[in-house]
């Protein structure tokens, strides 16, 4: 069995648990939850607030909006929901791993660009992303290129690309710096470029420092997306269905979960199409020192 | 140290990098242009004028009537081509129209005078809800039937400026909010009030306090009756401030080419409101393919309770802004203190902030048209709501 597979099955496992957890709390906690000194330490656990997970289940199956003329089920709605946030974290993760391999390259280059600029990339992380998301919808919605006039899912996208920037951009810079100063030194010795010492030793170098910072970025992508998504309202996410379905959670709490849970499994595909890229690059992992 | 390799090169190669860097800077730069406010003064030529309008919250029965006008064709009978922008969680439309990303907005009194103290150039043209749609509703064994009720209670409100006619009204009952009740924040479902964690819960009259009519009673299977709870409307109270208005952007109004559009686009929204008002299923059939994931029941009880926050109107015509109403909200935002000790207003808006002209235009325009203006005869309709509004 390989270690692949074993991953797979730990996963699901590990979900299984979850689920075994959820339904335990909900058989075990009183429905009300437990209070200590009127502080809530555990949550309420009614069919209202935590839901059966077949009933969940079952709300996939079940029409969107009941007595609409379209009608498409929930799960339908939450997959293409997924996919359209999925996209724009991936779209944002390219954008913010290109800028933020570009800022590495160029503040290894150039010793004074990574003192003036690295505390500012790392000042940048520390805005809160509320803050940013309509300031981003403010000045795209006033910019046209080249002809395209801006569309919403593009605000959303730099949003993800702002979270994603920030972890390649430290890896990508710690991974070019990594070799050790005999190798550079050779490389020195042997009058190469600073392009050649840079394809030949720190590229290959940086790959084990790249791959975890780019898991990383996907995350907060995701995360930058769909946060971007609640705070601007861009339709089509699966931000949007939460804040839709969590509105209308009294009447219909299962439907909830159903956008919470495609946004966990949008997560995990997008942990898995980063771990692909990890399988690419395997030849290189431990390569240098 | 990395120097060393760049330094064997000729000079013109060094020099010519950065030089093909800025340059493609500038190209970028330049690919950019910014676009001025959605109407582009393109209104002479052939073609509708086209037309934004930014709302506060995602498409709901509560936009029924510029949805309606839309999907009806009455801006595009006025020569508008209307671009209809949902609202986000930290969209804030009045600073959408500030800064000129719309052209004209929704939004509550209140909320977009405080902006406008704060520096947005802002004027209310039209008042499309006459009355405030906000309840505090709680169960009906909990006896709180007023405001004075509310001492000693835990009392939800949602903040962010949409608590202030819940605090006023107890203020104007002699009660100390901060220290008389226990202020809980609120979320955006009302299960704090089913569940008992709160005893008072804020609740919009066309959606949250729909959604406890939709949601079952554990005790009976059934679904909850109003019966089942009583409700405080600040309408009553003296203490309601006006809601949804539609904001124009106060500088542009010096423009007789924006003036027009404002008095057309004012003109075809009642149109559709009153639309709205007569063909209440019609209009729940557009809400609801405009794309609102509410269920259909739920969006016909909005559109009906929303009918009865415009209708019947004063009898100069619906969208009218009522001086009386004006003052008191007003009044209530300079007085009322919320939780943090604030006030909505430090001071009176001066008199730019609203102005009847347009309204009365578009008045005239659908008085000519025999668009029934003031809908004296309304009577709304029940609705029977499905569990989970659907």
């Amino acid at each position: 069995m390989g270690s692949r597979s074993r991953t797979v099955v730990t996963t699901v496992a590990a979900f299984v648990l979850l689920i075994v957890l959820w339904e335990l709390a909900k058989l075990v906690l009183p429905p009300g939850g437990v209070t200590v000194g009127g502080t809530r330490v555990l949550p309420r656990t009614d069919n209202a607030a935590m839901p059966h997970v077949w009933t969940v289940l079952g709300r996939l199956t079940e029409p969107e909006v009941a007595g609409a003329a379209t009608t498409r089920t929930v799960g339908a709605a939450v997959a293409s929901g997924a996919l359209f946030t999925l996209g724009l974290a991936m779209g944002g993760l390219l954008l913010g791993g290109v800028l933020g391999v570009l800022l590495a390259l160029v503040m290894q280059r150039f010793r004074l660009v990574e003192r003036a600029a690295l505390p500012y990339v790392v000042a940048s992380q520390t805005v809160p992303l509320i803050a940013i998301a309509p300031l981003v919808a403010g000045w795209g919605g006033n910019i046209a290129i080249l002809g395209w006039s801006w569309q919403p899912w593009a605000s959303v996208m730099v949003i993800a690309s702002y979270l994603a920037f920030f972890p390649i951009a430290v890896g990508m810079l710690r991974g070019l710096t990594s070799p050790v100063s005999a190798d550079v030194e050779l490389f020195r010795a042997m009058a190469s470029g600073w392009w050649t010492t840079l394809v030949r030793l720190r590229l290959p170098a940086s790959v084990p420092h790249v791959v975890p910072a780019v898991r990383l970025a996907a995350a907060a992508a995701v995360v930058g997306a769909i946060v971007a998504e609640i705070s601007t309202g861009t339709r089509g996410g699966i931000g949007r269905l939460i804040i839709e379905y969590a509105q209308s959670a009294t009447g219909d709490p299962s439907r909830m979960y159903t956008a919470i849970l495609g946004a966990a499994v949008l997560g995990l595909v997008a942990a898995g199409a980063v771990g692909l890229l990890d399988v690419g690059l395997r030849r290189y992992r431990g390569s240098v020192r | 140290m990395h120097r060393r390799s760049a330094a064997g090169r000729p000079p013109s190669r060094r020099l010519l990098r950065p030089l093909a860097v800025a340059a493609a800077l500038v190209v970028s730069v330049a690919a950019c242009t910014t676009t001025g406010p959605g109407t582009d003064s393109s209104a002479s030529g052939d073609g509708p004028q086209r037309v934004t309008l930014q709302l506060q919250w995602s498409t709901q029965g509560q936009f029924a009537g510029y949805l309606a006008a839309v999907d009806q064709g009455f801006y595009a009978k006025r020569g508008l081509e209307v671009q209809i922008k949902e609202g986000g969680v930290d969209i804030v439309p009045q600073t959408v129209l500030a800064q000129g990303q719309a052209d004209y907005a929704i939004a509550w009194v209140p909320k977009a005078l405080a902006s406008r103290e704060q520096g947005a150039a802002i004027t209310d043209v039209a008042q499309i809800f006459q009355r405030s749609g906000t309840y505090q509703v709680a169960f009906a064994d909990k006896g709180i039937t007023s405001a004075a009720d509310l001492r000693g209670k835990r009392v939800g409100n949602w903040g962010f400026g949409n608590e202030f006619e819940l605090f006023a009204g107890m203020t104007a009952a002699g009660l100390t909010p901060a220290r008389d009740v226990t202020l809980v924040q609120q979320q955006f479902d009302m299960e704090a009030l089913l569940s008992g964690e709160i005893d008072a819960a804020q609740a919009m009259s066309y959606n949250e306090y729909a959604q406890v009519l939709e949601a079952r009673n554990p005790a009976t299977g059934q679904l909850y009756t109003p019966a089942d709870f009583s409700v405080i409307n600040w309408n009553d109270t003296g203490t309601a401030m006006l809601q949804d208005a539609i904001w124009a952007s106060t500088e542009r109004l010096s423009d007789p080419g924006y003036e027009d559009t404002t008095t057309r686009f004012i003109a075809a929204s009642i149109e559709g409101w009153a639309y709205c008002r007569d063909n209440v299923e019609s209009c729940r059939d557009i809400v609801v393919k405009a794309g609102s994931t509410l269920g259909a029941s739920h969006q016909l009880w909005q559109v009906n309770e929303v009918n009865k926050l415009i209708w019947p109107s004063p009898a100069a015509g619906a969208g009218t802004i009522v001086p009386a109403a004006w003052e008191q909200t007003v009044r209530v935002a300079r007085t009322a203190v919320n939780a943090d000790g604030q006030t909505v207003l430090t001071r009176d808006p001066d008199p730019e902030a609203f102005t009847n002209t347009y309204v009365e235009r578009a008045i005239g325009l659908l008085k000519a048209d025999g668009v029934d203006v003031v809908g004296a005869g309304y009577a709304p309709t029940t609705v029977t709501l499905n569990p989970g509004g659907s």
